[in-house]
């Protein structure tokens, strides 16, 4: 409210008496100037675009859109198709958020309404420097650290007790899909935590005490006042971690194997969209090599792009609606 | 309907029974699910400190001058370290912040002082797109902007690649602080017969000139361990080199290299490495974190 009238106050020092000729020329320069960074700004995207559609013709022209479904890529016949890097891609991520959200909502959930101050500003302080940490460190850690213990102990248990589903058949290797969805897990928790904090500290007291005066336990207050609540905030948190784990490079290279197959095991290596640009790129001499991989990249920003207007609009909505219930 | 399995000797009883076993439920799944939240936070900070036991142990003990002060040695040595990769590092992010920084700021500036129109919206929109854009998708831009026509792989290229990177950050990060300044003070400034260029410079971006200084630092301390735009426009290169339109090492892809190589000893560097990009962008986290805690 005293934001709107100062933005009017602001608006008549504008468009008062004072008329353009008036205006300093500094002004105007200065104005002129800033204008053009920002159109700048917009062109680079647009470059950006454009460049990413011109590396990619020649690939689409060879084989069509056909590309984005074909299972087979390679590069020594120069075959390429997408298909196993969508899939790797989906299924490291979903991986991923199946593991991250419930960890999230957790560690959001007991930070924000369960733990006493102190402990928690430690620990969301601890949550927010796992996102600090550069992605190949985690890379690093994950071959030499994560992918033995998954070989050695948790390939092995899962294989022996639930050997018959297909998921987690096959030989342990220790670097393939589960590591990747692993990496990825601990690499979206904070992203999805923070704005599952945000949103949570954003529900009013009231609604709380409210539960709390009918008799409600403390889980089940958080259950009705604070996850029913935040509901369409926390699927917005959720879409917004999958945006990140998508597009995640250098971690998931790292660990998941780099093999352009579907397997429906976990434990078989895979290759997702950004890592087989990772892993091919510097390395590729044919020129159809190098536009398939900017296709597969162009396809990879198209994704990116979807999926975060996507979470925008959840967000927007949930925005806008709690405005509207404030007034 | 387990309610009724409890004994029950006269109407007053068992109704008091009744509630006294839905509410021992209730206090237990309270007990249960509160327990879950605890388990699920220490399992959220668990690999952080394996991440920095790790980091610190191995990294630490690897860690000794010849890292600093040596470029690598062929394969099957022992000694050498990362000379080149670090100054490359140094390099390439200066390059970069040069360019992107005051790129981002003049940005945010216009976002705050001029962007209720259409371009200004526009220009949020751009940004945010930008922010989301996996940063391999950058490198392929700043190949193909840069390493295609010049036909080498480049240090401008790799700083192309994280300037375009850290521009929509600082941009956001400039606005929103620009933003925070009420709009009585550059009324008051205009109020004096300053001209408004002078109104923005002197008196709003020079009274957040620090809180814009800690969002720039934290783009840089981002850019500074970005390893996927840099594989194919910077490259790497196994000697010190400081002409920028050559490959430049970096610490993050050097670690890559290393920690991929079958060579023990490569590992034992790429530890090394790890260590000291991890206090550096810690260190630069840390100090955000002072400066905002004292400004609050």
């Amino acid at each position: 409210m005293s934001k709107a009238v100062a933005l009017e106050v602001s608006q008549t020092v504008e468009a008062g008496p004072v008329k353009k000729r008036d205006l300093h020329l500094g002004d105007r320069v200065f104005f002129w100037i800033l204008r053009g960074v920002a159109t700048s700004v917009i062109l680079l995207l647009a470059a950006l675009t454009l460049y990413l559609f011109r590396l990619s013709i020649p690939a689409f022209q060879t084989f069509g859109a056909k590309f984005l479904i074909s299972l087979e890529w390679n590069p020594v016949s120069e075959v390429f198709g997408a298909g196993p890097f969508i899939y790797g891609t989906v299924v490291s991520s979903l991986l991923a958020l199946c593991i991250s959200v419930p960890v999230s909502l957790g560690v959001s959930l007991f930070l924000n309404e369960l733990a006493p101050k102190k402990l928690a500003d430690t620990m969301g302080f601890l949550v927010e420097m796992l996102a600090a940490i550069p992605s190949v460190v985690y890379g690093l850690w994950g071959i030499f650290v994560l992918a033995p213990w998954l070989r050695t102990t948790v390939q092995p248990l899962l294989g022996k007790t639930f050997g018959f589903i297909p998921l987690f058949q096959g030989p342990p290797f220790g670097v393939g899909m589960l590591a990747a969805g692993l990496v990825l897990a601990i690499m979206i928790t904070p992203t999805i935590s923070a704005i599952c904090k945000e949103v949570f500290r954003a529900i009013p007291d009231h609604q709380r005490e409210a539960s709390l005066a009918l008799g409600a336990t403390r889980w089940e207050m958080i259950h009705m006042s604070v996850i029913q609540t935040a509901r369409s905030g926390i699927l917005g948190a959720v879409i917004l971690g999958l945006g990140r784990a998508m597009g995640e490079t250098m971690a998931v290279t790292m660990v998941i194997g780099n093999r352009a197959e579907i397997d429906i095991s976990l434990f078989a290596p895979a290759q997702t969209m950004a890592s087989v640009i990772a892993n091919e790129y510097a390395e590729a001499s044919s020129q159809i090599h190098l536009s398939s991989l900017a296709a597969v990249g162009l396809s990879l920003f198209v994704v990116s792009l979807l999926i975060n207007a996507m979470a925008r609009f959840v967000v927007h909505r949930v925005d806008s609606r709690s405005a509207k219930a404030a007034h | 309907m387990e309610v009724s399995l409890q004994p029950a000797a006269h109407t007053t009883g068992r109704l008091r029974d009744r509630l006294s076993f839905r509410d021992f439920g209730r206090k237990w799944k309270n007990r249960g699910m509160r327990l879950l939240l605890l388990v699920m936070a220490i399992a959220a900070i668990a690999p952080l400190l394996s991440v920095f036991i790790y980091v610190f142990q191995q990294g630490g003990s690897s860690l000794n001058w010849s890292f600093f002060s040596e470029v690598p040695v062929p394969v099957g040595e022992t000694g050498g370290g990362m000379l080149n990769a670090w100054v490359g590092t140094v390099t390439i992010v200066l390059m970069a912040s040069v360019v992107g920084i005051p790129w981002g700021i003049a940005a945010g500036i216009y976002l705050s002082e001029y962007g209720k129109g259409k371009l200004g919206n526009v220009l949020r929109f751009a940004t945010d797109i930008l922010t989301s854009v996996p940063s391999i998708i950058i490198g392929l831009f700043a190949y193909a902007i840069i390493v295609v026509p010049l036909k080498r792989f480049s240090a401008h290229a790799g700083a192309a690649a994280l300037a375009v990177i850290m521009v929509p950050f600082v941009t956001r990060t400039t606005e929103e602080l620009l933003k925070l300044v009420p709009n009585h003070v550059r009324e008051a400034g205009l109020a004096l017969g300053l001209p408004r260029w002078k109104v923005v410079l002197w008196i709003v971006l020079r009274g957040s000139a620090g809180g814009i200084m800690t969002g720039v630092m934290l783009a840089v301390a981002r850019v500074a361990g970005e390893t996927a735009p840099l594989l194919f426009t910077a490259f790497g290169n196994r000697f010190l080199s400081l002409s920028l339109d050559q490959p430049m090492a970096t610490l993050p892809v050097q670690i890559y290299t290393y920690a991929i190589s079958p060579y023990e000893e490569w590992h034992r560097q790429a530890w090394a490495g790890a260590f000291v990009l991890v206090i550096f962008v810690f260190t630069l986290n840390l100090f955000t974190r002072l400066i905002m805690a004292r400004r609050r």
